[in-house]
């Protein structure tokens, strides 16, 4: 169709687009540079976990359990005598990893779903709106927790399609309002009087003008997943064991807190893993700050 | 009514209100400042009215605004200085200035619509600003409003202010703003485009009602707007703007019957505008006993029918609310009729616009009024004109591209535009581009509904030019949907004239807007501001004898 048309004019756009974003990268706070470092440094460790981490992932390296920091073993060992550090590294790839896949569900189907809803209207929007409400009616934890109960034993994908569908429904509601106010526009009218087809406008019309807000959710919801596996972990029906979660490394290891008053390091070991979850957030919530008053703010300017 | 001209000439010899020397103000995009005025100097007087006129970016709402010593976000003041009533704007504190504005200096924005809240009460909204400043306890205040609404001759004045924003017409939001204005008996009023958003029928009233308050109670106002008929009503003085600098200043009657500078005379020139009428039998389009409603409500149109010769032009006239859209909705298929039916070139037009074909949707274009929303600001010129090339013409590669550049030609724009996106360029343009985007279906009939009210005069000329020059090129019919007679002047062969979803008129130009009219029409016609500055004053002593 007209791909092949635009071909030739996409070099001058995309020069001029890099080049725009770089500056807009240069003007970026000191807080959003924060944020971007250390995801960075998260998508590193996670892709490159088995060169990184000193000891496999399940890798019973001491006979013994809950060793003592050492040299040897930097943040001690666990339960079962694995190496802490190196779990979570390995859990950083699955924890991330699998909350980016939720989120991206949630986002296809909730996002899809919310931008046909707006430009159709009528009964299509009615049966996915009042289906929306009906699922958004129940705690979203003792939903997933409900249908994860139901599987003998959880596998990775089903957790991706619990909480992808559950977060869906918050995706769809925030789309199809976005959607809505770019539907009545009047451009939207003249592609429809052209006789474009619905896949045609969504595509090309709807979904470029709804972005900047998309990609603030994303990068906030994406948040929210993460926390949802760590707490479904932490509960024991989430990642199933032996495989690394940061939820589950806090659970299995919360024992130690009770030894604080005689070992500090041993003490703030079940922090660690939180850590890792509370900073992640932290880092994702200040890109997500800055892209959204970028946005928000170049919308004041036109 | 208190607004006969003896009062006129006592009120110049007021003392001097505001003074701006040398005023210049920037603005930033891009980070880099532009200056957006130039070194201005402006005196007024107690109980005068200045006119400030000029395009679209010519500075005159900063302007306005600068008088409340206050600069929008973006911009700041970079010389000069504002001096109100003996106060130096630009040096006093925040404190001060906000204790001035609302009490001493109040702004009468365009839309009131906007401009209210709307989860208020209007009287709670009109009596705010006065005590807040202590002016007045609420009790008094109230009394006062109700007062001020009777003189701005809303109805029912003891209740209106009862309502919420939303429950009033758009005329009447804009009187209770400018009650609001004077309740505080400002010295200093800034009107920024009043009526800009109003109906003809309904600025009359509007300007009426400012005007004699601003009388009464021997206010001086600023008065920004951009129709040079409407400030020959309301302003003793004309101060001419362009790009930031003043192109010219003299009083109302000297410079509407003798301007100086050729931009000035250039503002006239869409009135003068006129196309010789011209007839044709064929017929291309024919709206036969029409009627429609949105679901299950009241009929929005009732029994119409029009009919557009081939290769002409047919405005459409009315009011907002007459249904005038609603009937290009029903052409384009957007609102199947419920009753009636549409003939296209003698066959009969599928209701709905899913039943209608590619080549059917080809032959019928649309341009609508804002440029801004019709366009999608994410794609590229040459996306925009190039889509309905390729979806009916099937164009790819470099024969696309050459059909692009030449419609660029043909709307007079050259072909560095082609990888613009529609932010980068002006309203005018983005206008022609969507003219451009209509061409390229290589349309029999295109519907316009009101594409010049969103632009300036000069811009709109130019607009009507083009559509004239394409017309006579391509043989296209136009659908003229607009409720300005100067632009039906320029452009029209036929008028229709419509009112409350009915047909009140339908013929020639010549017809149409020469006696013996209907009410209707007349009402309208009137209602149409003319260069005279007693024009006001004559027509509102017409109906008043009549009424009497």
């Amino acid at each position: 169709m007209n791909d092949a048309s635009t071909l030739a004019k996409v070099p001058r756009a995309r020069r001029s687009k890099a080049i725009a974003a770089w500056r807009e990268l240069k003007k970026a706070p000191w807080s959003a540079w924060f944020g971007m470092i250390v995801l960075t440094g998260y998508i590193v460790v996670a892709l490159f976990a088995p060169l990184i981490a000193p000891y496999g992932e399940s890798e019973v390296v001491s006979p013994g359990s809950f060793d003592v920091w050492s040299a040897q073993y930097w943040f001690g060992t666990d339960q079962l005598g694995r190496d802490i550090l190196s779990r979570m590294i390995y859990a950083a790839r699955n924890s991330m990893g699998i909350a980016f896949a939720a989120t991206a569900v949630a986002f296809i189907t909730g996002g899809l779903l919310g931008i046909v809803a707006a430009l159709l209207r009528g009964w299509v929007d009615q049966v996915a709106s009042r289906l929306v409400d009906a699922v958004m009616a129940i705690p979203s934890l003792i939903f997933a927790l409900m249908v994860l109960a139901i599987f003998e034993k959880t596998e990775v994908y089903h957790i991706i399609l619990v909480i992808g569908f559950v977060d869906a429904t918050r995706v769809f509601r925030l789309t199809r309002a976005v959607a809505m106010n770019v539907v009545s526009l009047d451009f939207v009218e003249a592609a429809r009087l052209r006789g474009e087809g619905t896949g045609w406008i969504v595509r090309r019309e709807i979904i470029p003008n709804i972005m900047p807000p998309l990609l603030t959710e994303f990068g906030l919801r994406y948040c929210f997943v993460f926390l949802t596996i760590s707490a479904l972990s932490f509960l024991g029906l989430g990642l199933q064991p032996p495989t690394a979660d940061w939820g589950a490394m806090v659970k299995e290891t919360a024992t130690l807190f009770t030894y604080a008053r005689d070992d500090f390091q041993a003490g703030i070991t079940p922090l660690l893993p939180a850590g890792a979850i509370a900073l992640l957030t932290v880092s994702i919530n200040f890109i997500v700050d800055w892209f959204l008053h970028k946005t928000s703010g170049l919308r004041d300017g036109q | 009514m208190a607004n006969d001209n003896t009062k006129r000439p006592g009120r110049e010899k007021g003392e001097i209100l505001l003074e701006m020397r040398d005023l210049k103000i920037e603005g930033e995009s891009d980070d880099i400042w532009h200056p957006i005025i130039k070194g201005i100097n402006l005196t007024l007087r107690r109980g005068e009215v200045l006119g400030l006129i000029g395009e679209s970016g010519a500075g005159k709402s900063t302007l306005g605004i600068a008088a409340m010593g206050f600069a929008r976000p973006g911009c700041r003041f970079t010389g000069g200085s504002i001096v109100f009533d003996g106060i130096d704007m630009l040096k006093t504190s925040e404190e001060e200035k906000r204790k001035l504005r609302g009490s001493r200096i109040s702004y009468v924005a365009q839309s009131a619509a906007a401009a209210f809240n709307p989860a208020h009460r209007l009287i709670d909204q009109t009596i705010e600003t006065e005590t807040q400043h202590g002016i007045r306890d609420s009790k008094s205040a109230v009394a006062d409003a109700v007062d001020l609404y009777g003189r701005l001759r809303l109805p029912d004045p003891t209740t209106i202010g009862e309502r919420y924003p939303h429950q009033v017409s758009g005329g009447q939001l804009q009187r209770v703003m400018t009650a609001m204005a004077i309740t505080c008996r400002p010295d200093l009023i800034i009107f920024d485009e009043p009526t800009t958003a109003l109906d003809v029928t309904t600025q009359v009233e509007v300007l009426a009602s400012i005007r004699s308050i601003v009388e009464e109670f021997n206010t001086a106002a600023i008065y920004i707007t951009h129709d040079l008929a409407v400030v020959a009503q309301m302003a003793d003085r004309i101060m001419v703007l362009r790009h930031g600098k003043l192109v010219e200043e003299s009083p109302t009657r000297e410079m509407l019957s003798a301007p100086k500078e050729e931009y000035t005379k250039s503002l006239w020139a869409v009135r003068g505008l006129a196309k010789p009428e011209a007839h044709s039998d064929d017929t291309i389009l024919s709206i036969e006993h029409v009627d429609a409603a949105y679901g299950n409500a009241d009929k929005i149109l009732d029994d119409v029918s029009v009919r557009i010769p081939r290769g002409r032009t047919v405005a459409v006239v009315g009011e907002s609310g007459s249904g005038k859209s609603t009937l290009a909705r029903v052409v384009t298929g957007l609102l199947p009729p419920s009753k009636g039916r549409v003939l296209f070139n003698g066959e009969p037009l599928p209701p709905a616009l899913g039943q209608r074909d590619k080549e059917m949707l080809r032959r019928i274009q649309m341009i609508y009024q804002s440029p801004d929303t019709a366009l999608n600001p994410r794609h590229r010129i040459y996306d925009v004109i190039g889509r309905p090339l390729n979806f009916y013409h099937g164009l790819t590669g470099p024969k696309l591209e050459q059909r692009i550049v030449d419609l660029l030609k043909m709307i007079e724009l050259d072909e560095s535009f082609i990888d613009r996106l529609p932010s980068e360029i002006s309203g005018g343009q983005k206008q022609r581009v969507c003219i451009a985007r209509a061409l390229a279906a290589e349309p029999e009939l295109i519907i316009c509904d009101e594409v010049t009210s969103a632009l300036d005069q000069i811009v709109q000329e130019e607009i009507l030019k083009l559509l004239l020059r394409l017309q006579a090129e391509f043989d296209i019919s136009y659908m003229f949907i607009t409720h300005d007679i100067a632009t039906v002047r320029a452009i029209a062969d036929e008028i229709v004239v419509m009112n409350q979803g009915k047909v009140v008129e339908q013929g020639t130009k010549t017809e149409v807007l020469s006696p013996p009219y209907p009410a209707y029409t007349e009402l309208l016609l009137s209602s149409v501001p003319e260069m005279d500055p007693d024009w006001l004053n004559n027509l509102l002593q017409k109906r008043q004898v009549k009424s009497e």
